[in-house]
């Protein structure tokens, strides 16, 4: 059925179309729309699950982490400073092989406080051991929302829904919300292999000393590197049920067949924007191919190499920093290009941190800056005001 | 002419921006009184805390530092430790300090810090948009209990000032609220006690100031003020519950 959804309300009814069981959260703009919605969906008896509503995000995660570990699938929401706080917690989860699925809406970190989007909150959490896919549009949003359950439950790994706060969370647009039976058939009801069972008691959680902890970071790895994988199968089955797939990296060329000399790499809801820079540009004479990344954990090196090594130029536009380093996209970009013989010069900006507006005409400033005789850098900003 | 009414030389002139009927105005001004009255102004640091009081520092013309959500009795903690001199106040919501924060302020108290307290107690999370806080009233509906607090699924709504008067750190603890006259004067009172408190360095002194939040109630200001004393006051009892006399210091 066509329905005009709010973002954040297409992540409630993913949830509710994933028949999820627990539902623990703590408010925090800009996510409490999707925790309101399921607040009423639950109460009205529409999504038969329990709602916990806890005293911080801290204990939001550890009430799902419990949950999970009882067998129910579980869900919660969070952004900036509450992720934060979960921080611990997100170990934790990853650790105990736990298929939790969050909605987490990117904020910027305080201070200065700030509730606009910036992704530096999700990408602080890059070694948790959470999956993360970034979502460009609202109908990705819900979509995405039930392939990483069923990415989730098939790894044993928790895996964290990305949207942009406002540009996406509080944003309607026109969205195809899948019937239920058709959910149902492609995602299951979870049959984890190990949980709390009174009549089968075991110890989850326990000590492991130097002689057993590297294993379990190896298996941690290894699933992965297996849900690289799972990844496209299931992004690939969802496509052929529901004629919608994404991909982990997605090429958006310029013109249909050809390479234009530069790639411009971009995540989240900025990826939209950025076409609509791609065809004026390309009115402008200059073409650009557009590469959207959604996967950034497990990190998609062999993909990422396939599609960007043949540019002369790749730039990289980074609404994230890490301090003392640049942008975290440009800089895993980097990474996995570096083992190329023959390398693109690669662009690293950082634009629209804390909400500032990323236009098409920020793009195009970017693209004439990268084609021009910008020296290279190991990060460049673009819209700074000093 | 001679003035009847001014403002406390504490607060600027920026205008309030609060929702009409909210009490955190008029909760600004008796702290900014107390501030005043005991001349403490030029020693005078805030630990402001996240919720709708967020802007504390526009208003308030001392020095203020933001804290993260609920950690403002901590902040506060490291600042009078550092400058045990300065007069310390943090001033709190309920989403702040009755639920994110329940450690930070049970263990300020249980040191007895001497910190003074302003806790804001309209029964929701007010600046996110009116979800239950643990203090929400059995039955009433917020945006995430669309029917109602419910004690089977959440629990009954948490008496911070009875818990905290336990605590043998906490010099001063009452409950008082600003919905009527008589009641504002004897809530600038118990403000003015829980600075004295801190000036007699008696241990935390804390209040906890009942307030309306129309806007998150869907309420007019009028309805909201009635509903401070129809349902709140009979589930929050006002009064002191602790106050540690003259000579038996902490
Ligand atoms: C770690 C963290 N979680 C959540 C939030 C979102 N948040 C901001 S204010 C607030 C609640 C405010 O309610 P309260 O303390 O009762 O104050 P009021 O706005 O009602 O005055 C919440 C949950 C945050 N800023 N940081």
């Amino acid at each position: 059925m066509r329905r005009v959804l709010e973002g954040s309300h297409a992540v409630s009814h993913a949830v509710e179309l994933a028949r999820v069981k627990v539902i623990s959260a703590y408010p925090i703009t800009p996510q409490t729309h999707i925790v309101e919605r399921l607040a009423e969906l639950v109460a009205d008896g529409v999504l038969d699950a329990r709602f916990i509503r806890v005293e911080s995000e801290h204990s939001a995660m550890a009430a799902v982490i419990g949950a999970a570990s009882a067998g129910a699938r579980s869900f919660t929401a969070s952004s900036s400073h509450g992720l934060a706080l979960m921080h611990e917690m997100l170990h934790w989860a990853a650790g105990a092989r736990l298929p939790i699925v969050m909605a987490e809406v990117n904020r910027a970190m305080g201070p200065g406080w700030n509730i606009w989007a910036d992704q530096t909150d999700s990408l602080s959490q890059r070694d948790t051991g959470w999956m993360q896919l970034y979502c460009e549009d609202v109908q990705e949003v819900l979509d995405t929302i039930l392939i990483a359950y069923k990415l989730a439950e098939r790894v044993s790994l928790p895996a964290m829904v990305v949207l942009d706060a406002f540009f996406l969370s509080h944003t309607y647009e026109p969205v195809e919300v899948p019937d239920q039976d058709e959910v149902d058939a492609f995602l299951p009801a979870w049959e984890p292999t190990e949980i709390l069972d009174p009549s089968d008691p075991r110890a989850f959680n326990q000590l492991a000393s130097p002689e057993y902890y590297m294993e379990f970071r190896y298996k941690i790895q290894q699933a992965m590197e297996e849900a690289l994988r799972a990844h496209d199968e299931i992004d690939a089955e969802f496509g052929q049920r529901f004629g919608r797939s994404y991909g982990a990296v997605r090429r958006i060329p310029c013109r249909e067949g050809e390479r234009a000399p530069l790639a411009l790499v971009t995540t989240g809801s900025v990826t939209g924007t950025a076409r609509v820079a791609q065809a004026t540009l390309r009115e402008k004479g200059t073409d650009v191919d557009v590469v959207k990344l959604k996967l950034f954990r497990p990190f998609p090196h062999e993909e990422v190499r396939r599609v960007l090594g043949p540019y002369e130029r790749v730039v990289v536009l980074d609404r994230n920093i890490s301090f003392g380093s640049g942008g975290i996209f440009a800089g895993e970009i980097r990474a996995a290009l570096a083992g190329l013989d023959r390398r693109p010069r690669v662009y690293p900006f950082v634009a629209g941190l804390g909400g500032r507006d990323i236009t098409p005409q920020t793009i195009e400033s970017i693209v004439a800056r990268a084609l021009g005789d910008e020296p290279p850098a190991d990060i460049l900003w673009e819209g700074l005001k000093l | 002419m001679k003035p009847v009414f001014v403002r406390p030389q504490s607060l600027t002139d920026k205008p309030f921006h609060f929702c009409p009927g909210c009490h955190h105005g008029v909760i600004h001004r008796l702290v900014a009184e107390a501030i005043d009255r005991f001349g403490v102004r030029e020693r005078t640091i805030a630990a402001a805390s996240v919720g709708c009081s967020v802007f504390l520092y526009d208003y308030f013309d001392i020095d203020v530092v933001e804290s993260p959500h609920g950690r403002a009795p901590a902040v506060a903690t490291g600042i009078k430790r550092t400058n045990p001199d300065k007069f310390v106040f943090i001033y709190q919501g309920d989403g702040d300090l009755a639920a994110i924060g329940t450690a930070e302020i049970i263990h300020a108290a249980n040191r007895g810090e001497n910190l003074t307290v302003v806790f804001v107690n309209n029964t929701v999370y007010g600046m996110t948009g009116g979800q239950m806080a643990p203090t929400t009233l059995l039955g009433q509906p917020t945006t995430t209990s669309p029917y109602g607090r419910e004690f089977g699924q959440d629990g009954y709504p948490i008496k911070m000032t009875e818990m905290l008067a336990q605590l043998e750190g906490v010099g001063f603890a009452a409950r008082v609220a600003v919905d009527t006259p008589a009641r504002l004067a004897q809530a600038r009172k118990a403000v003015f006690r829980a600075f004295e408190t801190q000036l007699e360095e008696k241990g935390m002194g804390f209040v906890e100031i009942l307030s309306s939040c129309p806007t998150n109630w869907g309420m007019k200001p009028l309805e909201a003020v009635r509903r401070i004393e129809r349902e709140m006051i009979p589930y929050f009892p006002l009064g002191v519950y602790k106050e540690r006399k003259g000579s038996d210091a902490l």
